[in-house]
């Protein structure tokens, strides 16, 4: 896919987006009403028409050539790139995902040796130990001293007697 | 995604109390939090109920009355909305109370979509009432009582502003009564918060205000407001020259719970552990400083007795709204 | 005058004994790391240390809790220069430009540069505060909505400036901030609005944190994960050093844009002592208007220190002006001070016009610790900043992770939901597509803190005016507000149609 087409695309979509938020704020009143003023849809309505006219004007310049992005050639993402993104984004995905189930302090170390250990080919050893030190500083950082509690899933019950001794 | 995370929160916690219950088999032994006991305000970071969630938070850990830190966390959205649904998806739950206000019987009336059902919520105390008088700006040396507020509000007509916390919020109601017993015709401003709803009067960007002692006090101390009248039974000690509206021949009192509520669902020991601790809380020296230095008002009540309170606040503000015309 | 330096004398007395010293030294050094935290800002510190505080006595508490507040303002800058990620809305603005000078390897430079500006902001306000504290507050009082909303359209006005070469992209990305910025509650109607696809977290609205964490750290490291892919491996971030001979000629040309600070630190106090606007506002009307007056207008936004300096000056000094509205009128400037209110009322503090009289010792101890808290926070910070470079050196496959790590607990830490990692991983998504297509993003971050202090007070002012847009013109301080903001808007507009001629 070459710039220019993800350009038509995302303007596309956008333009969809805004059009959805415009029915979606149209719930509330969107004029005027006697003694309250404007009506609580007003605001977003008339902004999201706003968006849909930016998006209109993005498609005009993309129809009218102009400007370097509507222009582009080049591939939006090279390939040889869009491995390593799709991977990131997919592992960050994932990780997100299992915090609901096997809780932050099951997925945090999965997250840190696949990203260490297989992006970045460092040794076992340093992944490992990273992988333990780092989700151990922030349940201290967080949950002891901020005491702001983390998502467990399935783990709270390994926690109960940590919160006994710190909390 | 978001649905399946409260059934997985449940079967957590089934393991969880049921590791526990065979961990502690010690029988007769009174149930007690195992884990941080999260507690959901209501409002914003900052107004009335905030500020006393902390006050109750930090009066369990100051004086040690729990094993585990009580946490607030504000859940504003939807005059409350959010949390009554955050609090709807606990179900069962044993570590989740929230402190709630009028706005706890008001929202599930005007949003029946939410399919919140307040008598299934777990009854825990009611710490206070908290009071509403009416306001003036004290440089207005013609006003010094309510025949004189409303003849002045009168000859203004609906330039007389009169600002509050949101439309068909508790200010609203008594903005609404007041246009109807006096033949008013004031204009509502909403703003966020009776902080800034007080703020607007100092400033005479509003007229009059309803707003309750804690949010006018500093105000009020430096002469800068004066109250006209109380919606209470009673005159307040704090304000023993503003008249009730009752003494002025209107039948109309008005007050704000403050609550502990616990999850809907929530095991018969643990609302009995909550009960006990708020009480506890509730006779404590420094909670009872605060009531008397923001003049609130109502005794303790838990358990039938505050779940019958509900449903009669509940019928009341129900006909008020049907009243205001913000429900059918 | 004199009886004004004898209270702050025996505020000083109470700062200086040895328990209050340690206290400010510790709040500090927390309230650094705790800014330095994406997600996190001074209002957790404060929020969840408030507890701790009742082993201390209130003058002490409240010398801790501003001792964070200063160290997490600082902090601040440390995550927007070496990571690009904001930690607070308040410190957006310094990413505009201190982003770039790390990736120029002059990572030092910003950071002792943003140091500075922020002693020199909190000095300067902290002295307009002990001396001109009543006045200023009358001023914060009759501040009604129509002045609000003025000064609301100043700060967009500042935008203009900000947004790439495409106008369609910068309106299309200030709109959609705006729009993301009503999500979940009208406060006028207090109806729920703009539940999208009727997700219940939607409810509580869009956090602003979710969106910067969103594009600034999850879809700026996307980016990076590109660049780092293309470049063969190279690392990522900066190649800075510590030595004395670069940090004496940095100091020297950060001492050159004084004026920058001094701008930045007046504006930011005035616009931080106005109820509700807070420092936000402040550090980006700074930022646009260094800008304005910069005699190379084309550096900023590819590391111009003054772009640095003009934002760190301004949050510092709103932060202080903050703690006006809040100890004389009991209106919290922002979130964190709303809390502090909250810790005052615990102590059995009433704030309000009394306070400075019923509670001097408290007032002036508070005065004095703040001049202590400043002081001890630029040192603390600046002795740190050769640990912060070290840690940019570690190889990126190792910092990525971790960075990332930090985006979805920042993420989390808020309002403790999952629905707000997903959309922040949605944002990020989201952000790096659009990023690699131009659109500039910086505006819809500042939107969506914005929007919500615009609307309200547009929709009062029209409630109060039944309708009339002369409202805006026709007060004492709305009037000259909002035609400078006018000026500002158009003043590019009309700059184009003259040079087209």
């Amino acid at each position: 896919m070459t710039v220019r087409t993800a350009e038509l695309l995302m303007a596309i979509l956008m333009g969809v987006f805004s059009i959805y938020l415009m029915v979606k704020s149209a719930e509330l009143p969107i004029g005027w009403i006697e003694d309250e003023g404007p009506g609580g849809g007003t605001w977003p309505f008339w902004l999201s028409a706003i968006m849909l006219i930016s998006c209109v004007g993005i498609l005009y310049n993309w129809v009218r050539k102009k400007g370097s992005v509507a222009t582009s050639d080049k591939t939006y993402i090279e390939s040889h790139v869009l491995g390593d993104v799709v991977a990131v984004a997919g592992a960050l995905i994932v990780t997100v995902a299992l915090f609901s189930f096997i809780g932050i302090y099951g997925a945090l170390p999965l997250f840190l040796i696949f990203y260490i250990r297989f992006m970045g080919k460092h040794s076992w050893s340093l992944t490992a130990t990273l992988a333990v030190a780092i989700p151990v500083v922030i349940f201290y950082f967080f949950e002891i001293t901020l005491k702001i509690i983390l998502p467990k899933g399935i783990t709270e019950p390994l926690f109960l007697p940590l919160y006994k001794i710190f909390l | 995604m978001f649905k399946t995370q409260h059934t997985l929160r449940k079967v957590v916690c089934a393991v969880g109390v049921s590791a526990m219950l065979a961990g502690i088999p010690v029988i007769g032994h009174a149930w007690e939090p195992q884990k941080p006991v999260e507690f959901v305000v209501m409002a914003g970071k900052g107004g009335g109920a905030d500020k006393a969630v902390r006050l109750l938070q930090s009066i369990i850990a100051a004086d040690k009355m729990a094993p585990v830190p009580f946490t607030p966390v504000n859940k504003p959205g939807g005059s409350g909305a959010e949390a009554l649904v955050h609090m709807k998806g606990k179900q069962g739950d044993n570590h989740t109370i929230m402190f709630t206000l009028n706005s706890f019987y008001t929202t599930p009336l005007r949003q029946p979509g939410l399919g919140i059902d307040i008598a299934t919520f777990t009854p825990v105390a009611r710490m206070a009432e908290d009071t509403f008088l009416l306001w003036v700006h004290s440089d207005r040396k013609d006003i010094n009582s309510v025949a004189d507020f409303a003849k002045a509000a009168k000859a203004k007509g609906n330039k007389w502003i009169m600002a509050g916390t949101g439309k068909n919020s508790e200010d609203n109601l008594l903005t609404d009564f007041l246009n109807k017993a006096y033949g008013l015709d004031m204009k509502y401003v909403p703003y966020k918060g009776g902080g800034k709803v007080a703020k607007e009067l100092a400033g005479k960007n509003a007229d009059s205000t309803v707003n309750n002692p804690s949010e006018q006090l500093g105000f009020y101390e430096a002469g800068t407001t004066k109250a006209l009248a109380s919606f209470t039974d009673k005159r307040l000690p704090l304000f023993p020259n503003a008249p009730t509206f009752k003494e002025l021949g209107k039948d109309y009192v008005y007050y704000m719970q403050r609550t502990v509520v616990g999850a809907p669902g929530m095991s018969k020991e643990a609302a009995a552990y909550y009960e006990g601790l708020f009480t506890k809380v509730f006779n404590s020296p420094k909670w009872q400083d605060y009531r008397n230095k923001k003049s609130l008002q109502g005794d303790l009540l838990t358990g039938d007795a505050l779940m019958s309170y509900w449903k009669r606040e509940r019928d009341v503000h129900e006909i008020m709204l049907k009243e205001m015309g913000a429900i059918k | 005058m004199l009886e004004i330096l004898g209270l702050l004398a025996q505020g000083f007395v109470v700062v200086f004994e040895p328990q209050n010293l340690l206290l400010i030294i510790a709040g500090c050094t927390l309230g650094l790391f705790i800014g330095a935290m994406p997600g996190l800002g001074s209002v957790n510190g404060v929020a969840i240390l408030l507890p701790l505080t009742f082993l201390v006595p209130p003058t002490g508490a409240i010398i801790f809790l501003a001792a964070i507040y200063y160290g997490a303002m600082y902090g601040g800058a440390i995550s927007s220069i070496m990571l690009g990620i904001p930690g607070a809305s308040t410190a957006v603005a310094t990413t505009f430009d201190g982003r770039p000078l790390a990736k120029q390897g002059l990572a030092d430079k910003a950071l002792i540069g943003a140091a500075v500006a922020s002693f020199v902001g909190g000095t300067i306000s902290v002295v307009l505060f002990t001396f001109f504290a009543p006045p200023l507050a009358h001023v914060a009082l009759v501040f009604g909505a129509p002045e609000e909303f003025a000064l609301m359209m100043l700060a967009f006005a500042t935008f203009v400036g900000l947004g790439g070469d495409d106008i369609f992209k910068t309106l299309f990305s200030i709109t959609i901030g705006l729009v993301l910025s009503a999500i979940g509650f009208d406060i006028i109607s207090g109806e729920p609005r703009l539940v999208l696809w009727d997700i219940t977290g939607f409810l509580h609205g869009v956090n602003f944190l979710v969106l910067a964490i969103g594009i600034y750290g999850i879809g700026e490291m996307l980016w990076t994960v590109e660049e780092h892919a293309l470049g063969g491996g190279k690392s990522m971030l900066s190649d800075a050093t510590v030595t004395v001979a670069r940090t004496i000629s940095a100091l020297k040309e950060i001492l050159k844009t004084w004026k920058t600070s001094v701008m930045g630190s007046l504006l930011g106090y005035f616009v931080g002592i106005l109820p509700a606007a807070g420092a936000t506002p402040g550090s980006l009307m700074a930022y646009g208007i260094a800008k304005q007056i910069s005699k190379e207008p084309e550096k900023f936004g590819n590391g111009a220190l003054e772009g640095v300096v003009a934002p760190e000056a301004a949050n510092n000094a709103a932060s202080t002006g903050s703690m006006l509205p809040m100890l004389t009128l009991g209106i919290p400037g922002s979130p964190t001070t709303a809390i502090l209110l909250g810790g005052m009322v615990i102590w059995g503090l009433e704030p309000g016009p009394r306070l400075f009289v019923d509670h001097s010792e408290f007032v002036w101890g508070l005065i004095a610790s703040l001049y202590a808290a400043n002081l001890f926070t630029v040192i603390i910070n600046i002795a740190f900043i050769p640990v912060f470079i070290k840690v940019l050196k570690t190889p990126f496959t190792i910092l990525a992770p971790v960075i990332f790590t930090l985006c979805l607990i920042g993420g989390y830490a808020p309002t403790q939901d999952m629905h707000d990692v997903w959309l922040m991983i949605v944002f990020g998504i989201v952000g790096y597509l659009m990023r690699k297509l131009d659109y500039p993003l910086a505006p819809a971050v500042l939107a969506i803190v914005l929007g919500p202090l615009a609307e309200p007070a547009l929709r009062q002012s029209l409630i109060i005016s039944d309708g009339s847009f002369m409202i805006f013109f026709e007060r004492f301080y709305a009037g000259p507000i909002m035609i400078a903001a006018l000026i500002l808007l158009f003043l590019p507009l009309f700059k184009k149609v003259y040079d087209r001629h």
